[in-house]
């Protein structure tokens, strides 16, 4: 799962990265920090596997007022 | 009213750090002070109170109060709170009721990116809770904080409705971390769930410092002390 602050949401970890970056010399007009959440998950069924991982970013691992998530599967 | 002292739970989780200051202010303001550990799954039917202390539950791995909402005595809490009972969230406490769903909005990292550890003056705005009903509107409080995630975010919609209903309760009079519009700490829909980032518990004794957080925890200890009728005794 990629777990990202909302667009609009204040994300000061994101703007003194990107401060730092221009401290830097690196041209960034923007930067946004998230997690990133690698799961196991033994599954034969990827639509079902990749539903159940909604529920848990739902009710755990994002926190819907703040974060968006993306979910990317593959075979482990 | 009884002779008896109300007892207040105070619940310990992995990484609270803040629980033994709680359990002396309340033992010390007059209220037996009860500890609880995270695992357990039920408050005692006499415990007529609750806090979450401040600290870093569960490490404030993933985000800061989101493992803790998921642990056992959570659910004991949340039944207590519905049934009107007393709850006082501090600090990391706050941060738990919020990731819990017990009270509205989050708490994200402070707007200046530091921790910030600071005796600072709050505005009571609402009155309309146990915990302020001894205060009046616009009274000042000094009360510590110290925190690296106060800054409390809700949308502008939301935020509104929570002006309208009184549920603002506690403001900074002085920016300290980003907070929207300088909140300090917010009340539930019934009233009865408070949040707070600054630390009522650490400022009870004037030879330590300001004694800005007597009144809260008075308001928390004459609630705890109230008969449970008006509360749903049979549920619980």
């Amino acid at each position: 799962m990629l777990i990202r602050p909302k667009v609009g949401i204040l994300d000061p970890q994101g703007e003194a990265v990107q401060a730092s970056l221009a401290h830097l010399g690196f041209a960034v007009t923007g930067a946004r920090v998230g997690r990133l959440v690698d799961l196991e998950i033994a599954a034969d069924d990827e639509v079902a596997a990749r539903h159940e991982v909604e529920r848990m970013c739902a009710e755990l691992l994002a926190n819907p007022l703040i974060e968006s998530f993306e979910i990317v599967t593959g075979p482990a | 009213m009884s002779d008896r002292r109300p007892r207040i739970a105070v619940v310990t989780f992995p990484g609270s750090n803040d629980d033994g200051d709680a359990r002396l202010a309340l033992e010390r303001l007059g209220a037996d002070a009860v500890p609880v550990w995270h695992a357990a799954t039920e408050l005692d039917p006499d415990v007529g109170g609750v806090v979450l202390p401040g600290g870093f539950s569960y490490g404030d791995y993933l985000r800061c109060g989101a493992l803790a909402r998921s642990a056992p005595v959570m659910d004991a809490v949340r039944a207590f709170a519905a049934d009107g009972g007393p709850v006082l969230g501090i600090c990391n406490g706050f941060q738990i009721l919020c990731e819990a769903g017990l009270l509205p909005g989050v708490l994200r990292p402070n707007r200046q990116l530091e921790f910030v550890c600071a005796d600072v003056t709050v505005v009571v705005e609402s009155t309309g809770t146990p915990f302020t009903s001894g205060l009046a509107a616009g009274d000042e409080l000094v009360i510590p904080i110290k925190h690296g995630e106060g800054n409390w975010v809700v949308d502008d919609v939301l935020y509104a409705e929570l002006v309208e209903r009184g549920q603002i309760v506690l403001r900074y009079r002085d920016d300290v971390n980003g907070s929207r519009e300088r909140v300090a700490g917010v009340v539930n829909r019934a009233g009865n769930v408070l949040g707070l980032m600054p630390h009522p518990e650490h400022a009870v004794d004037p030879s330590l410092g300001p004694t800005g957080g007597v009144p809260l925890l008075e308001g928390l200890i004459a609630a705890a002390g109230e008969p449970l009728t008006g509360r749903a005794l049979a549920s619980r």
